[in-house]
């Protein structure tokens, strides 16, 4: 474990945000795809790199963490809370109680205004609209949070996500996963459509933002060269095992 | 309350389609409700055709060729009624009124009924409604004549002007009573009915027109003139058929029976109420047809609807992806596509009927006009209702299939995003 949350150091000690202990998932379908995770901690607060090539499973894996799909066998852990014991309707609420989840890319509503796509978890949060609530009110906070990831003004008041540029895009979606704090921030390559300055910028202000919330950070990619960013970098291949093709 | 305006926006964001669908939708339910009201307004005015006589009598025949000649003015009478029996009839003490009708010349096509002038008040229309003159009046003269409304439009007459009768019901005749020419002395307003497509004479100027021939010709070297006619007796030996008006609706039944036993001539007597029925029986398969046609129109435009948000789907997966991602259910996701299909259905019924109304409070005079249709402009009727409603539910279940495949998709693509 690295990256200890001091308080909690001492007594009971506070269970991880996220831990795996010998799960099994395999997709439905034709040509499954399976994948096996002995075991596997993120601490809370800690900022993790997932690397991997692509195909390797990470988005299994990250569907796996935020609940989007319930192991075969095994226990995913979050926050305590043993998802595969959560209804597929509990998970759904769980999710957004306590993720803030930033994709690749398309991660916006085209036809919503900017500050729509923002809110759009705290219609179903009613805890993180409650803590977004308490700074503010609720337009105020999408603001403030698009300002400080680096969004001007002008852009903000932007009718359509659409005409905004991947790059802004993607601080949008950060925003969105940020507002009204939730504990885990999952992030699938979300700079891969950047460049490499714009891409540096990006995480520092998203990870100056997750750390004020108190936040941990997952992100997966297959780009090494993010390492730095992290607090610890950990290589798919290391912690899971995959299968792909007909089981016969 | 966000999510249903995101529903909107997103819907406003395909609005050309979502506007084309509705307007599909819309039309759809336009024919289907007006197929429906031209159907309740084309039996109305049938059933109109006549009203206030209670029973037609003529030769023996089926009841249906009987209404068919004398009301319709299509085919021929087997026979005649003579003088005798009509005056027998007249004579009864529960018949009010009795109208003669003779038929058997033209005029261009048109039907030229002899009658007397009783006719023009006894003879009514939709629910009681008499026939009124848009200029003119009933024949003063032998030799006058009153036309309908059509006669009046498609030969372009005006009172006054000089018709020659011609013999047989041919629009093409070769033999006409041109020496004893009529004078046009009214034109009857549009009633919707074979009125309008009738000259009316008198009963005696039918006798007068004749009164030289025999067999069905002139006989040559003896014509009457014009002149030299007013001073005959014209009283006709025969008539084609009779309207008869009772006293009391109770005694139909039994006038009836003792026309049809009339033992001097063999008589049929008809409720015209009842032989419309039996012939709206006939001809009312075709509206079957149109209500299944326009029921069809329905069905397609709503596929029209499936496939738009089927096409529309790959765009959808990414936002169903990123509600799920922000804590959707996928109950929610399903919910919200299946809604925007009923909506846009919804949508188009609701278009649909008032455009119905708007068209047809614009073009109801026009239709009475030309077509002597009167369509009711009434509320949606109960059954009326349930099909609308049942539309809106088709609307919902159709939108459910790109919605569970949408679904499907999601549930596939887990977490991540697909273009």
């Amino acid at each position: 474990m690295t990256a200890p949350v001091g308080s909690a150091r001492e007594g009971v000690r506070p269970p991880d945000a996220v831990s795996f202990t010998d799960v099994r998932y395999s997709w439905p379908g034709s040509s499954p795809f399976t994948i096996a995770i002995a075991e596997f901690a993120l601490a809370r607060g800690e900022k993790l790199l997932l690397l991997g090539p692509s195909g390797s499973g990470k988005s299994t894996f990250l569907s796996l963490l935020a609940g989007i799909v319930a192991p075969d066998s095994g226990r995913v852990d979050v926050l305590g809370t043993d998802m595969a014991a959560l209804s597929g309707a509990a998970r759904d609420r769980f999710r957004v109680e306590h993720f803030g989840i930033i994709f690749q890319m398309f991660n916006l509503l085209p036809y919503a205004s900017l500050i729509d796509n923002v809110l759009l978890p705290l219609r179903f949060s009613r805890t993180r609209r409650d803590r977004a609530l308490s700074e503010g009110s609720l337009e105020d906070v999408a603001v403030r949070l698009l300002e400080a990831l680096g969004l001007d003004k002008t852009v903000i008041a932007t009718v359509r996500a659409a005409s905004l540029s991947v790059g802004q895009q993607q601080r949008v979606a950060a925003a969105r996963a940020l507002i009204g704090a939730p504990q885990i921030i999952v992030a699938d390559e979300p700079t891969s459509a950047l460049d490499r300055n714009v891409e540096g910028v990006f995480l520092k202000l998203l990870f100056a933002q997750s750390t004020t919330a108190g936040a941990s950070v997952i992100m997966v990619s297959h780009d090494e060269g993010l390492a730095p960013y992290f607090d610890r970098v950990v290589r798919l291949d290391d912690i899971a095992t995959s299968t792909r093709g007909a089981l016969t | 309350m966000m999510i249903v305006r995101l529903a909107l926006q997103s819907l406003l964001n395909r609005r050309v389609t979502a506007c084309l669908t509705v307007l599909a939708i819309a039309v759809s339910v336009m024919l289907l409700l007006g197929v429906e009201k031209v159907r309740t307004g084309a039996r109305q005015s049938f059933a109109d055709t006549i009203s206030g006589t209670d029973l037609i009598v003529g030769a023996r025949s089926g009841s249906l060729n009987l209404l068919l000649y004398s009301v319709f003015r299509i085919g021929n009478a087997t026979n005649n009624v003579t003088w005798k029996s009509y005056q027998d009839i007249a004579k009864r003490p529960e018949v009010a009124w009795i109208v003669p009708l003779s038929l058997g010349d033209s005029h261009h096509g048109f039907r030229v009924l002899g009658t007397n002038a009783d006719y023009f008040t006894h003879y009514k229309f939709r629910r009681g409604q008499s026939m009124t003159f848009a200029v003119g009046g009933p024949f003063k003269d032998l030799f006058d004549a009153v036309i309908g409304s059509d006669v009046a439009q498609t030969l372009g007459y005006k009172v006054g002007d000089r018709i020659i009768v011609a013999h047989g019901v041919g629009s093409i005749s070769f033999i006409e009573h041109e020496d004893k020419p009529f004078r046009v002395s009214g034109i009857l307003e549009k009633t919707g009915t074979p009125i309008d497509r009738t000259v009316h004479v008198s009963l005696e100027a039918i006798e007068a027109i004749h009164i030289d021939w025999q067999n069905g010709a002139p006989v040559p070297g003896q014509s009457i003139s014009a002149d030299d006619v007013r001073k005959m007796d014209l009283t006709p030996t025969a008539i084609t058929a009779a309207m008869v008006g009772l006293n009391s609706k109770l005694a139909t039944f039994k006038i009836q029976r003792a026309i049809n036993d009339y033992q001097e001539e063999p008589l049929s007597a008809i409720m015209p109420g009842v032989a419309l029925q039996e012939l709206w029986g006939l001809v009312g398969t075709a509206e079957t047809a149109l209500s299944a046609v326009s029921a069809m129109v329905v069905a397609t435009a709503l596929l029209g609807m499936v496939t738009m948000i089927l096409t529309t789907l790959n765009e959808r997966r990414r936002e169903m992806a990123i509600l799920r991602s922000v804590g959707a259910t996928p109950a929610t996701v399903l919910g919200l596509l299946a809604a925007e299909g009923g909506l846009l259905t919804l949508a188009g019924v609701i278009v649909g009927t008032v455009g119905l109304f708007v068209a047809l409070y614009l073009a109801r005079p026009l239709i009475d006009r030309v077509y002597g249709l009167s369509l009711a402009i009434d509320p949606p009727r109960a059954d009326e209702w349930v099909k609308l409603a049942l539309i809106v539910a088709a609307g919902f279940i159709a939108g459910l299939l790109p919605a569970i495949r949408a679904y499907r998709l999601s549930l596939a693509d887990g977490m991540t995003v697909r273009t």
